[in-house]
């Protein structure tokens, strides 16, 4: 993370692009300028400003934003919600259709169904998602009127508000994800499937269902988890299109405005954000494993 | 005497029971889709549209512009001149209060003009002209000039940014060079700061304190009546989910459509298509005067000769109802407008002239850059036009595509093209921004203090100021066909086109202003 | 696994294997499907200027907007451009995106995976870079790269490449610590062989396929990221036509005009599955137990 760190805030430093000409508007001078960056404090050293910046951050200070002057914290905060709700339901629906769908693919492997999954899968990855999203917004909110077109309505609001303008952003996020665990479940699963000891099971009388789950999925559960782990990252990708599509304040948003408008604070917390985020579910991804798979000890 | 006290509280809270047992009346609130996202909410310290925007909600000025470009008192009751002009004495009116119910004094408005007018084109002339202010009581203060200057009242009541609103003393105070955070104002509504969602939603109540002037609205004068009780601006960064949106009924108002989805929304029968800002604004290619190959005035001469104007005013704004051709230098539709010199740009063009002119400049295949912000729909069109064009006449031209950020800072550099520099950028100005000299910034000549592309050109200040000192409209229209004669031979920049936004609304809403600037009070929701 | 021992035979033991590959991919129609739509892909785009084509940037305003007809195949934008010429055209930069990210990462991340398997200290270090580089989205370092300097097709490549390296440095590496612990590698490493004869002749025959298989799906998942990176500003400059950003351009058009995204949308999306195809083929073909590393 140090790295990261590190990396994000040079990469910050040496951009041509400045908050003070953007805040000066159209009619400003040079010197107007100058007076902006002096009052922001850009115009001190690299070593003077980073040192600034790790000293607030060992005390939970996460900066102001240079354009609306709130604390970052607090942007950040409010905006986290529906990210993660957003990223939450797209998981829990992806995972609950794809690894079943694998399993049956696999189980059926050469028959129409597996074609069919398989196909569906590669369309999946073929689409990219703004596409997918129009689509769907298209069908379901414009003809049929089910869904709303867009907006976020936080979980306080009752269930059913949350839920329906949930459905179709976590629809279009998901079908990439999708997709892709769908395919490793299926390859795993037949790797697994052609083992000795499955072949055991089934001489012994278990069903299908038994040796299905009972055995074969729980051996190939750690490929599945590591892949889940892994498309996360191209799940925040995905976040960013979904957000400003269906006009969701998360934190994708604030990031890519952030980036356009050279809005420093910002940036560096998000991104520390993201790397902390992605070492957590990388230790969560290891630790199952010693859950899943007991010849792993760590 | 406490016990009195405690009856009394007693009798309140009784009646605060009764009242809140009682069904409370639905608010009315209306949801509106803003031109931008919400950033900053100092509108001196920035001059970005959606914040002068938010000033209107929440502040109240000394004096306002209406529709006919007459100067008229909003907050102020009454004001004297002296005969020799050098002093003018203001009274406020009864009843001004901040939202924190601390009364409007003269302290509070003399600060805030002050800070105003250190940021302000035009409050910094009004600043050269002041020798000071002074509080004569907390309702009356006086400002003594040091020579007479004729444009008291209209940059004190300018209507678009920098505009001059009124902020509490203890805010106003804050260096003109830092942001002011608070919103606290004396305007007809308040501004909700807890529920701001900073890039995606601004609420506003109705200022129940607030005393509305008995006029009728024009522009930004006139009595400021708010008919509901609740605003929140949902910024929707999509243009088609808020079309969708709007169709929807999820909002019900959108103030600024791509014409091409006009016809999205036509056929909805609730919804309204207005243009509610006449004046519209100006698109404009700006060259750099102090870089080849566009030091040279032949050379910007050419591109005179092909700029078709028809075609960046569709390019801009999709539907010919809504952008049309305007060949002067002063926004068509304003007093100084006219077409002096005019049939260079909006006569037939001339693609042989065009080319002998590059020849006769000497042009020997420097390297053109043309700056592009991919995320500005108003921009990247008119970059794409004209590249196409400089390609046509024989330039060497490169497009160079980055964001409205990228392009706002390298446009501040004055070095060559090989060190990162400049040869054309795009913009645009709403109309009233380059309606008089006063304003017109772009047509200055000021050389390297100019706006940037530093024309250099002391003949066309020298007529600047001659028009601060015109007698009466007349000649100040003559000293304005004067500068533009001159501007079609110096070509400190080429207007492209004139263009409005139409603005969509469900059919429950009434009374929307006609106005360049966006406005809230008035408007009413069945 | 049997490319294991016919390894051990060095340069002979190519062949062999390769023999293997082509015979079970001649088995799998749907990876020929693919193979050929790519093709076709390629050949339009080298022989734009032949179909029938015009100038991609020539606009004209006031033919914007005109629906598919018999002059204008696919119709006209919103600048009056020939959105046939832009997708036609288009195939040139889209292709260029893939091909160049796939070739750049996958041989970027076989040097430093071979590296970080062999050296012990440089691994440590490598992988937390490679951690941290997987730990910030794609599309965000593409932006705040656009963002530094300009919009260009370099950027791009650049962006995208650098977000798909760890996974190729990770899937080497993977091989490479397996390899290592095999019989004939330390036999070699007792007879003598230097580290980088070592990698050259044992370790690299197989890393072929397995790259091979990856760096297709690398092909593919850059055009669509490609795509999106131009749907929210930080794609290829927008005069010169890619799939990616003509579909970005005519995003808010979507139900105006529709066959603005459609006909890029479809090539983009054939040709990523032609692509995909290649590639479940091409690893089908090969040794099952190769998949499951993927």
């Amino acid at each position: 993370m140090g790295v990261v760190a590190l990396f994000v805030f040079s990469l910050l430093y040496i951009s041509p692009g400045d908050p003070a000409a953007v805040i000066a508007g159209d009619i400003a001078t040079a010197e107007d300028i100058a007076r902006i960056r002096a009052k922001l404090g850009l115009d001190e050293p690299y070593m003077v400003r980073f040192g600034n910046w790790l000293w607030a951050l060992a005390h939970g200070d996460l900066g102001v934003s240079i354009f609306t002057g709130l604390p970052v914290a607090r942007l950040i905060g409010q905006r986290i919600e529906p990210t993660v709700a957003l990223t939450l339901c797209t998981l829990i629906v992806t995972i609950a259709l794809a690894v079943p769908v694998g399993v049956v693919a696999a189980w059926k492997v050469g028959t129409w169904i597996d074609r069919s999954v398989m196909g569906f899968s590669v369309l999946g990855f073929s689409i990219p998602v703004f596409v997918i999203a129009y689509l769907l917004i298209m069908l379901f909110s414009v003809q049929l009127g089910w869904l709303p077109v867009q907006g976020y309505r936080s979980i306080n609001e009752g269930w059913w508000p949350f839920l329906s303008h949930m459905i179709l952003p976590s629809a279009a996020l998901g079908t990439v994800y999708m997709a892709l665990i769908a395919r490793i479940t299926r390859a795993t699963m037949l790797d697994v499937l052609s083992q000795d000891y499955i072949r055991t099971a089934q001489a012994k009388g278990l069903s299908s269902n038994q040796v299905l789950l009972g055995h074969a999925l729980k051996n190939a559960s750690v490929p599945i988890v590591t892949v889940i782990g892994i498309g996360i990252a191209l799940l925040i990708s995905g976040v960013v299109v979904t957000e400003t599509v269906f006009a969701i304040p998360g934190i994708g948003r604030l990031t890519v405005d952030a980036i356009l408008r050279r809005d420093y604070p910002i940036i560096q917390a998000v991104t520390l954000l993201f790397s902390g985020v992605y070492v957590l579910i990388n230790l969560a991804v290891d630790m199952s494993y010693t859950f899943l798979d007991p010849r792993i000890r760590y | 005497m406490k016990s009195s006290i405690r009856a009394m509280l007693g009798a309140a809270l009784v009646v605060a029971a009764a009242l809140n047992a009682a069904p409370a009346a639905a608010q009315k609130t209306i949801k509106f889709i803003p031109e931008a996202d919400l950033k900053s909410l100092d509108p001196i310290w920035t001059t970005a549209y959606i914040t002068r925007n938010h000033g209107y909600m929440v502040y109240d000025t000394l004096f306002a512009t209406d529709a006919k470009f007459q100067v008229h008192p909003q907050m102020v009751d009454k004001y004297e001149t002296s005969k020799d002009g050098l002093t003018w004495t203001f009274t406020l009116r009864d009843g001004l209060k901040f939202h924190d119910g601390a009364p409007v004094r003269s302290a509070d408005c003399i600060a805030s003009i002050e800070r105003w007018a250190k940021r302000d084109v035009l409050g910094q002339k009004l600043g050269e002209m002041t020798e000071s202010w002074a509080v004569v009581n907390d309702k009356t203060f006086r400002l003594q000039l040091k020579k007479p200057f004729a444009y008291v009242l209209e940059a004190l009541g300018k209507p678009s940014s920098n505009v001059p609103f009124i902020l509490p003393e203890r805010l106003a105070k804050t260096d003109a060079f830092t942001q002011v955070t608070d919103p606290t104002g004396s305007g007809p509504f308040k501004m909700v700061t807890a529920e701001w969602v900073p890039g995606s939603k601004v609420v506003y109540v109705k200022n129940t304190d607030y005393i509305p002037r008995k006029e009728a609205p024009s522009w930004a004068a006139g009595g400021k009546v708010v008919k509901v009780d609740r605003v929140e601006w949902l910024y929707i960064p999509d243009s088609a989910t808020a079309a969708n949106a709007i169709n929807a009924g999820e909002v019900d108002w959108w103030q600024q459509l791509p014409s091409d989805l006009v016809p999205l929304l036509s056929k909805n029968k609730d919804i309204k298509i207005e243009n509610t800002d006449p004046l519209g604004s100006i698109g404009m290619i700006r060259f750099n005067h102090l870089q080849p190959p566009f030091n040279n005035q032949k050379l910007r001469q050419a591109l005179l000769y092909v700029v078709n104007q028809q075609d960046y005013a569709i390019g801009i704004a999709g539907d010919p109802k809504n952008g049309k051709p305007c060949a002067s230098y002063f926004t068509c539709g304003t007093p100084l407008a006219s077409d002096a010199g005019s049939a260079v740009l909006s006569g037939k063009r001339d693609l042989e002239k065009a080319r002998r002119l590059v020849k006769e400049s000497g042009y020997k295949g420097e390297k053109v850059v043309v700056l592009d912000a991919t995320d500005q729909p108003i921009v990247h069109p008119q970059a794409l036009i004209t590249t196409e064009l400089l390609k046509k006449i024989g330039l060497n031209a490169e497009l160079q595509a980055g964001d409205w950020g990228t392009l706002i800072t390298r446009r501040s550099s004055k070095e060559p093209v090989e060190k990162g520099g400049w040869s054309i950028f795009h913009t645009w100005w709403v109309g009233p921004d380059l309606a008089t000299p006063a304003l017109n910034s772009a047509l200055r000549g000021a050389g390297e203090k100019a706006w940037f592309g530093w024309p250099n050109d002391p003949e066309m200040e020298k007529l600047r100021d001659a028009w601060f000192e015109a007698p009466g409209l007349a000649a100040q229209k003559k000293i304005a066909r004067q500068m533009q004669l001159r501007a079609w031979i110096t070509v400190p920049y080429i207007p492209t086109a004139q263009f409005t936004i139409p603005t969509a609304y469900r059919t429950n809403l009434s009374g929307l202003l006609v106005s360049p600037m966006n406005l809230m009070w008035n408007v009413d929701k069945k | 696994m049997s490319a294991v021992p016919a390894a051990l035979a060095a340069p002979r033991s190519v062949s062999p294997m390769w023999r293997g590959f082509r015979d079970a991919f001649r088995r799998h129609p749907t990876a020929i499907l693919g193979g050929v739509l790519l093709l076709v892909m390629v050949a339009a785009a080298i022989a734009a200027p032949w179909l029938w084509t015009v100038d991609p940037q020539a606009l004209s305003p006031v033919r914007r907007l005109k629906p598919p007809s018999g002059e204008y195949w696919f119709g006209t934008d919103m600048l009056g451009r020939d959105v046939y010429s832009r997708v036609v055209y288009g195939a040139r930069v889209s292709l260029t995106v893939g091909i160049a990210v796939a070739i750049l990462s996958t041989v970027l991340g076989l040097a430093l995976g071979m590296l970080t398997g062999f050296v012990r200290w440089i691994d440590a270090i490598l992988m937390r870079v490679m951690d941290g580089l997987m730990s910030i989205p794609a599309v965000l370092l593409a932006i705040s790269l656009m963002a530094l300097t300009q919009a260009s097709l370099e950027n791009v490549i650049f962006a995208i490449t650098l977000s798909e390296v760890p996974r190729v440095v990770r899937l080497v590496r993977s091989l490479v610590l397996s390899l290592r612990e095999q019989p004939f590698v330390e036999a070699a490493t007792a007879a003598g062989t230097g580290i980088a004869r070592t990698l050259v002749r044992h370790i690299l025959p197989n890393t072929v396929a397995p790259l091979l298989v990856q760096g297709t799906y690398i092909f593919a998942s850059a055009m669509i990221t490609e795509a999106i990176l131009s749907f929210i500003g930080a794609g290829t400059p927008p005069n010169i036509p890619s799939w990616g950003n003509v579909m970005a351009e005519a995003r808010s058009l979507f139900q105006i005009a529709g066959y603005l995204i459609l006909f890029p949308g479809i090539f983009l999306s054939l040709t990523v599955l032609a692509v995909n195809l290649l590639g479940d083929g091409m690893r089908d073909a090969l040794d099952p137990r190769l998949a499951r590393r993927m």
